[in-house]
């Protein structure tokens, strides 16, 4: 993949042209040879998404960003299909965001997150192909002097049927870039489909092989300068005083700098000497106003929620409470979820370049166009001179959609004027500056009848909004809708499979001063856990087997229970379990799709291993089935990992965890084998990146309670004694 | 001063003693397919090669490496990814994001050389690395798909 190579070629264009040469002229290109970069302004655009070279490359436009989850790669086959190009000549590159600005953002939405990359895109850049193929087809009829009509377009060559006269997308693509775009075009069938529906091989898969991948981490820039930064880990604290003399002898120290009220960073030649200087810098905290907050605390403010009077409802259906009190038989639990930290491998990073005229930023990021913004704004220039150049994400999970790193880059470049800075946290500051998977309880009352059917549920969520934090316009009077993630009565994205006479579920708001963040899956994860192991106590309560207590619940719901029955018979749910393994299963719709998954576990001593999970998605359509799978297999990864170690404490206001040793995750040795059933049943079009972590931990808790009769209702698991 | 031997050639390097090989390959040699994870030897991602033998170079001194052993990175592995785990890891397509990957490959590549054909429980044991999007299960098939092709010996 040579992505980076096509973004510093553009930069290079875009910078010459808007500066007039003051600063990019002078400015050496990473990665790329001056004889490419002249050429470049030659490539015939035949739209925002397709450029075609003379030598037939297809140039593929990315706007999504690609962080492991296999967008670029889905994205580039959609419009490939629509193309009918050769799929071997396709390339691809990201165009920046300050392009997308000037072009009246042509390319769409940048952000890339709620496994939106290419459900929310898919309509968009297939027109794209499609539209660049009848300009093809025009501009060889137009040279021929034949019909369009008489003219086809097959693996990247026009051809006429009458006279068999072909010419190649390279040869055409001049002329066709003149031709006026048809309006008219129609996308194809699905069903007939030859490059999008293919489990082809990633297209950015050989670099990632022999080091040659460049991550922000990695990026040089000619007298590039390194910063390591500390902010205040007490969470609304600030810096109160630092001795900079102390460390301005240090080995290739050039300057301490002050971030903002609450970070202060060491500049050097080298980061290894940044870090080496702050980690001897003596900083004295103003540990603010939130000391006496710690996990205990936190989760009291969260009990009383669950009693308190007022809530946000988010489902509710006949009469509840009433229900309830009148119900011969009433089983209730009270779940909880804690802080998780999204500790992506490479570490939040950014390289910035200010100048009082311009400020560039490279930056790998989930959302470019929100990086300008946070570039424009700490630089104090007009977003038309900024520019952000995205890289290659060492993971995302949601934490590179915040641009705290971004600000803070710029904020150290402004004392650098005319040098590029690059600015890499330390694990520690990571795992300290999180944007925490929020934390919730939930209470569930349910109602029995005598027949062992559901007729009554109460779901009372008390805890922490995502929303309320970081998008507070994205709130519904006070409410904050994305809480209800899966629960809802009829929401394409997510809504409850389950059919409940009497339903009520509301949410208690209660948000400690821990700065939250969508962590990937973000609230469907805890919702799916107390739904899905809920149900699970009530089927043990009413004495029925779990899958046939849904199965009465769900008629109503038929993708949600195709994706179940599916697990369960691959599973072999019917038949009986290995000696000693016992199984669990989950279901929940998240992002548009529908998901399951069934476990096999077993606990011997106190130890458990999960031995075999089986998955089934259905996301409407499938791009990729290969990068679907790799995504479901990842789920439980992040999945088991929040559920076997993942936590995040606070104590004294800040948090405990510092890095790997104390905030443990899935290892090989952890990992059980993965079955993946795909099962697309059309007519939407769902995501796959997020969904199937929700499933992970209640398939496992509900295993785990049939192997050894005990009832998990608060992870991680490492913190609970199966014996 | 100190010299290092990296990937076959011999180089003097002006660096504080106490500097971690892994910054030393990554900014004064300028190798970056070696990453920092975690600067506390937990995560792998820092993983090479120090007479064939995976080392993780984040919190090892350079000083503690003579100037003859052989220090090979990801971009030494072969010259033209040739290695019989670049090429298993290629054919299953592993590498998600693949910030972790240089890391669990140099440590696959000395698993195999210490033990060409390594049992789950082998592989559990020794790939201890690091990969949050989640390619475990493609990296012990990698592994084990290397391990059938042979050739694994004498490399890295």
């Amino acid at each position: 993949m040579n992505a980076i190579i096509s973004i510093s070629r553009r930069s290079f264009i875009v910078g010459v042209a808007s500066t007039a040469g003051s600063l990019s002229l002078g400015f050496h290109l990473p990665f790329i040879k001056p004889s490419l970069a002249q050429g470049a302004v030659m490539e015939p655009e035949l739209n925002a998404w397709v450029v075609i070279r003379p030598d037939d490359t297809v140039v593929i436009r990315i706007a999504r960003s690609e962080m492991g989850q296999g967008t670029l790669t889905g994205l580039a086959q959609l419009v490939a299909e629509e193309l009918n190009c050769d799929w071997s000549k396709v390339t691809t590159e990201y165009p920046s965001p300050a392009e997308n600005l000037a072009r009246d953002r042509v390319w769409g939405n940048f952000s890339t997150g709620g496994s939106r990359g290419i459900r929310e895109s898919h309509d968009y850049v297939r027109m794209g192909g499609a539209t660049a193929r009848e300009m093809l087809i025009a501009a060889a009829a137009a040279e021929w002097g034949v019909p369009a009509s008489e003219c086809a377009a097959t693996l990247g060559t026009v051809t006429h049927s009458g006279s068999n006269r072909t010419a190649s997308y390279g040869q055409l693509a001049a002329a066709a870039a003149q031709v006026t775009p048809p309006t008219d075009v129609q996308l194809k069938d699905p069903k007939d489909w030859t490059i999008a529906g293919k489990p082809l091989p990633r297209l950015d898969t050989a670099d990632k092989l022999n080091g040659a991948q460049v991550y922000g981490v990695d990026l040089k820039l000619p007298g590039m300068v390194n910063a390591a930064v500390r902010a205040c880990p007490y969470f609304g604290g600030k810096v109160a005083s630092f001795d900079a003399a102390a460390v301005a002898s240090m080995p290739g120290v050039q300057k301490v700098v002050q971030v903002d009220e609450t970070a202060v960073a060491v500049v050097a030649d080298t980061w290894w000497r940044a870090k080496t200087a702050l980690d001897a810098l003596p900083v004295v905290w103003d540990e603010g106003p939130n000391t006496g907050v710690s996990s205990q605390t936190i989760a009291h403010i969260l009990e009383e929620g669950l009693e308190a009077d007022n809530a946000f409802v988010g489902a509710q259906q006949g009469d509840a409470p009433a229900a309830l009190t009148g119900a011969t038989k009433v089983v209730s639990a009270v779940y909880s979820y804690p802080y998780q930290n999204h500790a992506t491998m490479e570490p939040m990073n950014a390289t910035a370049l200010y100048t009082p005229e311009k400020c560039e930023v490279w930056v790998p990021t989930q959302n470019g166009e929100a990086s300008l913004a946070a570039a424009a704004e700490a630089a104090e220039l007009p977003v038309s001179q900024c520019n952000v150049h995205k890289i290659h994400l060492g993971g995302g999970f949601g934490r590179r959609g915040m641009q705290d790193y971004v600000t803070q880059a710029v904020r150290i470049a402004r004392e650098f004027p005319g040098t590029p800075v690059k600015l890499i946290w330390s694990r520690e500051e990571d795992m300290l500056q999180g944007r925490y998977h929020p934390v919730t309880q939930s209470r569930l009352t349910g109602a029995l009848d005598a027949d062992g059917n559901l007729t009554a549920l109460h779901m009372r969520i008390s805890g922490q909004s995502i929303l309320a934090a970081v998008m507070p316009q994205r709130m519904q009077d006070g409410m904050d809708p994305i809480v209800f993630q899966g629960l809802t009565a009829d929401s394409p994205e997510g809504h409850l499979g389950y059919t409940i006479p009497n339903l009520l579920i509301d949410h208690a708001m209660r948000n400690p001063p821990i700065p939250p963040g969508f962590w990937r899956g973000v609230n469907l994860n805890q919702n799916a856990i107390y739904v899905e192991c809920f149900v699970d106590e009530l089927a043990h309560a009413a004495g029925v087997d779990p899958l046939a207590f849904r199965r009465k619940l769900m008629a109503n719901h038929p993708k949600h229970l195709a994706v179940l029955e599916a697990v369960a018979e691959r599973i072999g749910w019917d038949t009986p379990a290995p000696a000693g393994v016992h199984r669990g299963l989950a279901q929940i719709m998240g992002f548009g799709s529908y998901v399951a998954a069934a476990a096999e576990v077993s606990v011997t001593d106190g130890q458990l291993r999960i031995h075999r999970i089986v998955a089934a998605t259905d996301p409407g359509h499938v791009v990729n089935p290969a990068q679907v799978e790799r995504q479901v297999e990842g789920s439980f990864v992040y999945g088991l990992s929040a559920c076997l170690y993942g936590e995040c404490t606070v104590n004294g206001g800040r948090m405990e965890q510092e890095n790997f040793d104390s905030y443990e995750v899935v290892r090989m040795a952890d990992m059980p084998e993965v079955e993946t059933i795909i099962i697309p049943s059309g007519g939407f079009w769902g995501g796959v990146g997020e969904p199937t972590i929700a499933v992970a931990a209640p398939a496992v808790l509900n295993a785990i309670f049939a192997a050894t009769g005990k009832r998990i209702r608060s992870l991680p698991l490492k913190n609970h004694d199966l014996a | 001063m100190a010299r290092l031997t990296i990937n076959g050639t011999p180089q003097d390097v002006e660096v504080d003693p106490d500097t971690p090989l892994l910054w030393v390959i990554r900014e004064q040699i300028g190798l970056t397919g070696t990453k920092y994870g975690c600067g506390v030897a937990a995560c792998g991602a820092c993983t090479v090669h120090i007479d064939g033998v995976a080392t993780r170079s984040c919190v090892l001194p350079v000083s503690a490496v003579e100037p003859d052993q052989q220090i090979t990175t990801i971009e030494g592995l072969s010259p033209d990814s040739s290695h019989p785990i670049q090429k298993a890891w290629l054919a299953l397509d592993v590498p998600q994001c693949g910030y972790c990957q240089a890391g669990m490959i140099m440590a696959a590549a000395g698993l195999l050389s210490q033990n060409p054909n390594p049992t789950d429980e082998d592989i559990n044991a020794e790939i201890t690395n690091i990969c949050r999007c989640g390619t475990y299960n493609r990296v012990r098939a990698a592994i084990k798909l290397a391990a059938n092709d042979g050739d694994t010996t004498q490399r890295g």
